[in-house]
Formats: C-alpha cells, sequence, structure tokens
C-alpha cells in the first residue's frame, strides 16, 4: 500500500507543479507582454492582440482552466521568440541535455562512490584527508566558474563552443568523435561538481556502517580486509547512497543550466538561458514544469528503487 | 541557563577546530574589506565613463590586477564586489533560515492538519532544485538587489524546516516538556522556553551553511545577467567577463579573482559551519 501512497503523492507533487508553474507567471508585478516586448518595436495594436493570442486578456480561472487542459494534452503553449509550440522545442533540446547529463551523473557516481568508500574506509588518512578537502573545495567552486577556467586551461585543445562542427564528414563514425570532442570539457565540468557531493555522501553513509556488529563478524570469521569491505560494508552502505544521487538530481539540472550556458552545449539549459533573457516567459513556464516534474519522477523511482534492492525498506 | 552562556562554554569546543578558525579569520578579513570599501575606491574610479586606463591591461605597475573590458581596475571591482556578495549571502540565508525555523517549529509543535499540510509543502521544495526557482522567480521579478535576496531565501528554506522539525519532535517528547504541559504550560511558554532554546545551535550551523550555497547562488543568477545592473558583485564580473569574452582574449587577470575570491568565502563559512556542527552536535 505504501507504493500507492508514494505514487499518490508524487501525483500530488506534479500537480502542484504545474499550479507553481502557472502562479508564478501570471501573478507577477507589471504585463507580461510589455516586459517580453521591452526593446523591440510594437504598437498598441499589436501588444493587444499578442494578449489575445496567449489569451491574457480572459479571467484568471479561465487561463488557468484552458493552461490545466492543454497541458494535460502535452500542450505547453507558444513560445513567444521561436514563434513555436513550446512542447516542440523542448523536445528538439532534450537529446543533447540526456547525452550531457547521462555521460557525467554515470562518470560522477562511478568516480564519486569509489572516492568516497576509499576515503571513509581509511579515515583520516592522507587519502581521505585530500579526498574530503578537494569535495569541499570542489562544492564551493562556481559551476559556471569552473567551466571558464577549463577552458581558457586548455586553449585550442577541445572545441568550446557547440556541439559538432559543421566540416565534419556526414558519417557515423566523424560524427560521433566529433560529438564526443565537443563533450569533453562541459561533462568534466559537471562531473567535478557533482561527483563531490556523491564523494562526500557515500563517505559519511560508510562511515555510518563502519561499527556495526556484521563487520566484527565477518573480521572474526577470519576475512581479509578487502573482502570485508567489499562484500560486506559497500553493499550496505551503497543503498542509501545511490538513493540519494537519485534525490539530488535537481543538483545536476542546475549545474547543466550553468554548464551548457558556458559552452553554448544546444540543449535544455541553453534553452533555460535564452528564455530568461528573453524574457520568454510561455518557454520559461515550460521548462519549468518539464524539469521539475522530471525531478519528481526521479525522487518517485529512488524511493521504489530503495524499496527494491534494500528489503529492510519496505515500499511495495 | 540561558543560550548565550552555552554557546559561551563552546566557544573553547570550536577554538579547537583549526579549519574553522581559519575559516573564521578569513570571514573577518572579508567583512572587514567590504567596510572599509569606501576608503579604498574612489567615487569616479568605477565609473565607465570616466576611466582613462586601456581596456584588457594585464596586471602591472598602474593596475596590479589589470583592467577590465572598459579599462576599469580589476582590483578596486573586487574590493567594491565584496560587499554585495557578502550582503546578500547573508540577508538571503537569514531569510531562508528564518522561514525554515518559522515552518519547523510550527509544523513540529502543532500537530494535525496545519502540520500535514506545511510538511506537504516543505517536502515539495525541497525535491524541486532551487536554483531553478530562483531563476524564474528572479525573471518575473524587476532586476534588483531585493529581487535576488528573496529568490534566494524563498526557494532553500525547507532543508531547514525539515530538521528543526525533527529537532521540535525530538524535544517535545523529552519528560521536562511533558512536566511543562502538565504544570499548565500554553503553546507560547514550551515554544519560548524548551523548543526553541534547543533547536537555536542547530539553526545557527544551518544558518552559517546557508551563507555559503547562498553566495553561490547569487554569483549563479548574477552570471546568468539577473543580478542587480547598478551593482558590482564578484557573479556580475563573471558575468562580464562572459559577456565580454574574457576567455577568447586570454584575461585570466579578469576571470580568477572573483572566482577565487567566491571559492574561498563559501569555503570559509563551510569550514566554520562544519566546525560549528562539530561542536553542537553531541558526539556518538
Amino acid at each position: 500500500m505504501r507504493l500507492a501512497g508514494r505514487i499518490g503523492g508524487a501525483a500530488l507533487s506534479l500537480l502542484m507543479v504545474a499550479v507553481l508553474g502557472f502562479f508564478l507567471f501570471r501573478v507577477v508585478p507589471g504585463d507580461p507582454v510589455v516586459s517580453m516586448t521591452r526593446g523591440r518595436p510594437t504598437t498598441e495594436a499589436l501588444q493587444a492582440e499578442l494578449r489575445a493570442q496567449f489569451g491574457l486578456d480572459r479571467p484568471l480561472h479561465e487561463q488557468f482552466w484552458s493552461y490545466f487542459t492543454s497541458l494535460l494534452q502535452g500542450d505547453l503553449g507558444t513560445s513567444f521568440t521561436f514563434r513555436r509550440p513550446v512542447s516542440e522545442v523542448i523536445l528538439e533540446r532534450l537529446g543533447p541535455t540526456v547525452l550531457l547529463v547521462g555521460t557525467a551523473t554515470l562518470i560522477a557516481v562511478l568516480l564519486g562512490l569509489w572516492l568516497g568508500v576509499r576515503a571513509a574506509w581509511r579515515r583520516d588518512s592522507a587519502f581521505d584527508r585530500v579526498t574530503t578537502g578537494v569535495s569541499l573545495t570542489l562544492w564551493a567552486v562556481p559551476t559556471f566558474w569552473l567551466g571558464m577556467l577549463l577552458m581558457m586551461v586548455t586553449g585550442d585543445l577541445f572545441p568550446s563552443r557547440g556541439m559538432r562542427d559543421t566540416d565534419t564528414p556526414p558519417d557515423f563514425l566523424s560524427q560521433a568523435l566529433d560529438v564526443g570532442h565537443h563533450l569533453v570539457l562541459p561533462s568534466v565540468t559537471l562531473v567535478a561538481v557533482v561527483c563531490a557531493e556523491y564523494a562526500l555522501v557515500m563517505r559519511s553513509s560508510l562511515l555510518e556502517e563502519m561499527h556495526a556488529p556484521y563487520l566484527t563478524t565477518a573480521r572474526a570469521k577470519g576475512l581479509r580486509d578487502d573482502l570485508v569491505r567489499r562484500r560486506h560494508a559497500v553493499p550496505n552502505a551503497v543503498l542509501p547512497a545511490i538513493t540519494l544521487v537519485f534525490l539530488r538530481f535537481g543538483l545536476v539540472v542546475a549545474g547543466a543550466i550553468t554548464t551548457e550556458t558556458v559552452f553554448s552545449w544546444p540543449g535544455l539549459g541553453l534553452l533555460f538561458y535564452d528564455a530568461l533573457t528573453g524574457p520568454d516567459y510561455f518557454l520559461l513556464q515550460g521548462l519549468l514544469v518539464v524539469t521539475a516534474g522530471a525531478v519528481v519522477v526521479m525522487n518517485l523511482l529512488a524511493d521504489v528503487l530503495h524499496g527494491v534492492l534494500d528489503p529492510r525498506v519496505k515500499v511495495v | 541557563m540561558s543560550v548565550f552562556s552555552r554557546l559561551g562554554e563552546r566557544r573553547a569546543g570550536f577554538l579547537a577546530h583549526r579549519a574553522g578558525v581559519a575559516g573564521a579569520v578569513v570571514l573577518a578579513v572579508a567583512a572587514l574589506v567590504s567596510l572599509l570599501a569606501p576608503l579604498f575606491v574612489p567615487a569616479d574610479a568605477l565609473d565607465v565613463t570616466r576611466v582613462t586606463a586601456d581596456a584588457w591591461q594585464p596586471p602591472g605597475a598602474g593596475h596590479w590586477l589589470g583592467t577590465d573590458h572598459t579599462g576599469r581596475s580589476v582590483a578596486l571591482l573586487m574590493v567594491q564586489g565584496t560587499g554585495t556578495s557578502l550582503f546578500v549571502g547573508l540577508t538571503a540565508a537569514v531569510l531562508s533560515v528564518g522561514i525554515g525555523t518559522l515552518v519547523g517549529v510550527v509544523s513540529g509543535h502543532f500537530g494535525g492538519l496545519l502540520a500535514g499540510a506545511l510538511l506537504r509543502v516543505t517536502d515539495f521544495f525541497l525535491v524541486l532544485p532551487a536554483l531553478v526557482l530562483a531563476i524564474a522567480l528572479s525573471t518575473v521579478l524587476p532586476r534588483g538587489l531585493g529581487t535576488i535576496i528573496l529568490a534566494i531565501g524563498l526557494t532553500s528554506w525547507p532543508s531547514t524546516a525539515r530538521m528543526v522539525r525533527a529537532q521540535t519532535l525530538t524535544i517535545e517528547a523529552r519528560p521536562f516538556v511533558e512536566r511543562a504541559r502538565a504544570l499548565g504550560g500554553g503553546h507560547a511558554h514550551v515554544i519560548g522556553r524548551h523548543v526553541l532554546p534547543s533547536v537555536v545551535p542547530l539553526v545557527l550551523v544551518n544558518a552559517t551553511l546557508a551563507v555559503a550555497s547562498a553566495i553561490v547562488a547569487e554569483s549563479t543568477l548574477a552570471f546568468l545577467g539577473l543580478g542587480d545592473p547598478t551593482r558590482i558583485s564578484w557573479g556580475a564580473m563573471l558575468h562580464q567577463a562572459q559577456l565580454h569574452g574574457a576567455v577568447p582574449q586570454r584575461a585570466w587577470w579578469f576571470l580568477l579573482p572573483p572566482g577565487l575570491a567566491i571559492v574561498v568565502v563559501v569555503l570559509a563559512f563551510t569550514l566554520v559551519g562544519r566546525a560549528l556542527e562539530a561542536v553542537v552536535t553531541p558526539k556518538r
């Protein structure tokens, strides 16, 4: 029954995301049409037409109802800057972000967990001190600054803008190599920042297990230190850490916005930047609803996954 | 025993944490720089229309941190930016921790429907990426210092609320609170005399760590161009660096100082927060 409760909770959260997305951009001081057309040549008539087109001239409850029913059908309105449906623009930019965030998360999880395990197992060793110190420092580093720094330090070694060059041959291998080459700097940036967090989480998770009686038992029956760690301590400590990785998915999302902005990576993060510089409220609203929705779903997955992996937690 | 005398006893414990002390020293220096900034920075030195130096000058005799894309001294910009970064960090953290403490105590102390609803809202905002919400908020509100502070403060309170709620529940389960209730102590008495004093040390730790993340958040918002356009902050300097191509110009003197300053100050707040945490939470 708890699973049903979790799904219900997630559904409620999604509903709250939709409501939040609506009100954030309607209850703002000032006229959205005026601020969206700021700096562009407009007339009163054009503004009135825009208001009618976006439904801004109707009462609030009617606006909400039409927003909500369209949202359920996957319609997020029309982007002001792109002059196309928001959902279409977002879908188009999804691929590059999934590639970047997926690569970075995979590397960061593997590296972060490994660092965290080694640091915790030899607590207060030189390795632990260095790992913890570097992690704390990286946690303090603004993602975008790290990206700019990497760009300057590596010089012309890696391309620093976009996802592919225009003069690459169209065959699959050259294209893939080109994208991979472009992927290096953005993913290193994202990995560095996210990995620090994972290492600290894994370290404290393993430290919690360090004095558990079952480890004493494992040692007492004569297991080598290495086996005690691999077979007994880590499997128990890794579960809460993995759950936290899913729970901090929002962190990666936030990191992707600045990383993509710095490297002009043509994904959702750069789209976010385009939408806020417009400002394009409908695009921004769509992006907010989609990313917040994705984070809510990731959390539900984390809950379910934890229940499946760890028999001590009864979710199902 | 008052909260403050207890904190006084803990001062000795704090001094035992060398990293925490180093952090506190860094923060004192940063505070001093921001307070003395008007003495260092001549009134028109940062006015784009009045500067005489060339743009993109590397560090040298006249400007020991070089100049930016308009010929302004990077060193003076750094000094001027210290105050903004610290001010936004501190006020946003106070706002966030204030909301978090209020929500935490109320949802922990009063049960029932209100607590349930508050918990639900807290969990909702805990899950959402705070920075994304802060970006959305500062896009729709008029640009300014107040907007940045509101955007960060209104989106980063949930973790404090969770922690304060847990502590409130723990304290209220203790026999001495039951005794206070049995003797006729009302809500105000229980919250004021028992819950708040036990929550204060944790809240202080949380506030210190909240300043660290608020400063990073401010620099990120400013970098995205959502900052106060009339004020200089470290994040705003990096925004200019990105906008005017400091990287292709190889102008490391305009890129390194603001970022390093953010890292050092944020790290200092984190170290102080961790040292405080070690002092206020009893060893297991």
